[in-house]
């Protein structure tokens, strides 16, 4: 993971709110059992004619929205399934920031886990960003993690909370499975406190795969 | 005395490996059951060997195939091999992974194989008081059992995996009571269904439910199942439900749950983990069951449902931030503002999913279809949800009562729940689903979904428009 300092750009609105995960990737493209081919499938319903032609109309399909990095969401953004697949097919096409009125809890854990970073705006900071992107599609913001802070457009900020653990990892560029390996000890200790249950014996039940 | 807990607090509380502090540190949580899928573990795995690391507890997960297996008793390994490589590869990669871990793996077409959260409870591997993750958000249904249970993300499986712990901030709680009892002709679907229309498509966010009232406690497993899986399309994470003497009675005997002295010294336990009079919740709504009536939905998330008797909402009529979402659902729906619900034909009935394909739900479905037929021009689709299930309802002889009606009785998997293998709707091609999400090309590019309860599904597959089972006689 790459550590995460400020990311300036150009938002891309997609003013739309509880944008599902299967909105975001849909399931046929869940077939990898690596991370190839998730650009292609972003928005893939929305992108898309019924004639399999891209939408030129669409808005990540604008020119002016070529190599964004920031995309600008409704509320209750990343609903539904708990793909991760869902950040990873944005980073994919290059997002860094995502800045909405709310996110879904399975959907942000993933994002941060990932170093993609999520901010919720105030629902009047919301609309007027959302009027200076429609005005005028250059508009830039700037989102700096290590300040906890954006700046819009028109050189006003906002400060924004962010779960103060992801934003170390995210800071630094470091994954947590590292802090849980540390915790292994009292993992043990738990274990000999809370004897867990214990399923079957490691076998794998033969069917018809073969 | 302790300072009365809720049933979240105290499996909370028995999971706790390290506490979170309050400079933002989470909390590390003692995962009890492992549960995955061919769709997100493989890169879990992936990520694991890459760093050389084994996994910790083998013996606590368990590994199933069921989303993008074949539900066509015609299709056979050999074939998918051919039809859907990329999907084959998937199983292939489940199956080296589990082989090479040393996991349980319940593999295609094997005794006990089924769609995740149907195997889990039906084996008794899910049991009160437990942490259960999946990669999957429906994960909630085993929160029907007193068990907190959860969806995370590929890099989530790969921690559990890795230590069988999670690090996760300490969620909130909110209380659904549910009092009144549910008339005829409705069922755990429509409750549920309602309590999103009552709370919102994020009503839960950052929560876990817990389900109480007299409404709720009258339920069986498998209609408590029906809720906490649901839980998901409020926004919460998890759903949760005390175990009792349903529950119990229901584990007792399954091939997972304990057996003698553990068994009863168990229930003991778990007889102390239902939340204390007097333990406060951040929140609680209350709903009324004894008003509802059959819920279907409309639109293209869960929340926009309405009872079957009802007409499509308008836009105008709504708050101004929420018409545009309702117009464009209205849009891609194809749907008229003030029309019958029950005016919609449909062209696909499909009888399944981790919400709806257990057996009490086959059974109340085929008690409505015998004798009937399938309206002309209409295909309905029964995928039972586990070998298990199947073998039941051939033996109870329901699949006759569907296949006799013209309905096409099928193995089990996830199917059109989310149409990753072969069983999509065609664009345009209305359903009415048991399944849970109705969202935007979910069961296949273009599909339209009404969600609704397996006997909803049942009568609006003999009337082939949108109809209320209470109009329709056993
Ligand atoms: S049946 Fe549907 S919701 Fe349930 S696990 Fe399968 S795909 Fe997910």
């Amino acid at each position: 993971m790459r550590p995460f300092s400020i990311v300036t750009g150009k938002p891309v609105p997609l003013p739309v709110d509880n944008v599902d995960t299967d909105q975001i990737i849909p399931a046929s493209f869940l077939k990898v059992v690596d991370r190839r081919g998730l650009a292609q499938g972003l928005f893939h319903g929305w992108r898309f004619r019924k004639d399999g032609s891209p939408d030129p109309g669409f808005v990540l399909h604008q020119p002016e929205h070529e190599g964004a990095n920031v995309l600008l969401v409704g509320d209750n953004f990343g609903c539904g399934s708990s793909r991760e697949h869902a950040p990873w097919a944005l980073q994919a096409w290059g997002f860094e920031v995502i800045l909405g009125l709310g996110f879904a809890d399975i959907f942000r854990g993933n994002a941060h886990r990932n170093g993609l970073l999520t901010v919720s705006l105030t629902p009047s900071r919301y609309e007027a960003l959302l009027s200076q992107v429609r005005a005028d599609p250059g508009a830039v913001v700037s989102v700096d993690l290590a300040a906890q802070e954006t700046t819009f457009p028109d050189g006003t900020t906002e400060a924004f909370e962010v779960d103060a653990f992801a934003r170390y990892c995210m800071l630094n560029g470091i994954d947590t499975l590292g802090h849980l390996l540390e915790q292994l000890p009292a993992i043990e200790e738990h274990e000999a406190r809370w004897p867990a249950r214990v399923f079957a014996p490691p076998t794998v039940e033969e069917g018809e795969t073969e | 005395m302790t300072r009365p807990r809720t049933l979240f607090e105290k499996v909370w509380d028995r999971h706790l490996v390290e506490k979170g502090t309050t400079e933002g540190l989470p909390s590390t949580l003692y995962i009890d059951l492992h549960l995955i899928h061919e769709v997100t573990s493989p890169q879990a795995f992936t990520e694991l060997e890459d760093r050389g690391l084994a996994v910790r507890r083998p013996s606590q997960t368990v590994a199933t195939m069921d989303h993008s297996t074949p539900t066509d008793p015609a299709i056979s390994m050999r074939e998918l091999k051919v039809l859907d490589p990329q999907g084959a590869g998937q199983l292939d990669r489940l199956q080296s992974n589990c082989a090479r871990h040393g996991i349980q793996l319940h593999s295609l077409g094997s005794r006990d194989n089924g769609i995740v959260h149907v195997m889990g409870p039906e084996l008794g591997l899910t049991q009160p008081g437990m942490t259960v993750v999946c990669g999957d958000s429906h994960t909630s249904t085993h929160g029907a059992f007193g068990a907190l249970a959860f969806g995370i993300g590929t890099t989530e499986v790969g921690h559990v995996l890795a230590t069988q712990a999670l690090l996760m901030h300490r969620p909130r709680t909110l209380e659904v009571r549910v009092k009144g009892d549910l008339g005829p002709g409705l069922t755990a679907k429509d409750l549920i269904l309602s309590i999103i229309a009552t709370i919102g498509v994020d009503g839960g966010t950052g929560h876990v439910i817990e389900y109480t009232g007299s409404a709720i406690r009258a339920l069986d497993m498998e209609g408590r199942m029906t809720v906490c899986n649901m839980s998901i399309e409020a926004g919460s994470r998890a759903g949760m439900i005390a175990p009792d003497e349903t529950t119990f009675s229901y584990l007792k005997h399954r091939p997972y749950a304990p057996t003698g002295q553990e068994w009863s010294e168990l229930v003991a336990d778990w007889r102390t983990l239902p939340s204390d009079p007097g333990a406060s919740y951040d929140r609680t709504v209350t709903l009324d069951a004894g008003v509802l009536e059959p819920m279907v939905t409309y639109g293209t998330n869960p929340g926009m449902a309405i009872p079957v008797t009802g007409r499509i909402p308008d836009p105008e009529a709504l708050p101004r931030s929420e018409r545009a979402g309702l117009a464009k659902a209205l849009g891609y729906m194809g749907l008229t503002s003030g029309s019958r619900l029950q005016d919609q034909k449909v062209q696909t009935v499909f009888l399944g999913s981790c919400t709806n394909s257990r057996i009490s739900d086959l059974r109340a479905a085929a008690a409505l279809m015998e004798g009937k037929r399938v309206a002309s021009g209409v295909r309905m689709l029964v995928v039972p949800g586990s070998q298990r299930v199947k073998r039941e309802a051939e033996e109870e002889g329901l699949a006759g009562v569907f296949t006799a009606a013209g309905a096409e009785w099928r193995n089990p998997g996830c199917s059109m729940c989310l149409a990753m293998n072969t069983d999509k709707l065609k664009p345009g091609e209305y359903a009415l689903s048991t399944s849970n999400r109705n969202f935007e090309g979910r069961q296949g590019p273009g599909s339209r979904t009404f969600l609704g309860s397996p006997l909803t599904a049942a009568a609006t597959a003999i009337t082939g428009f949108v109809t209320d089972p209470r109009e329709v006689s056993p």
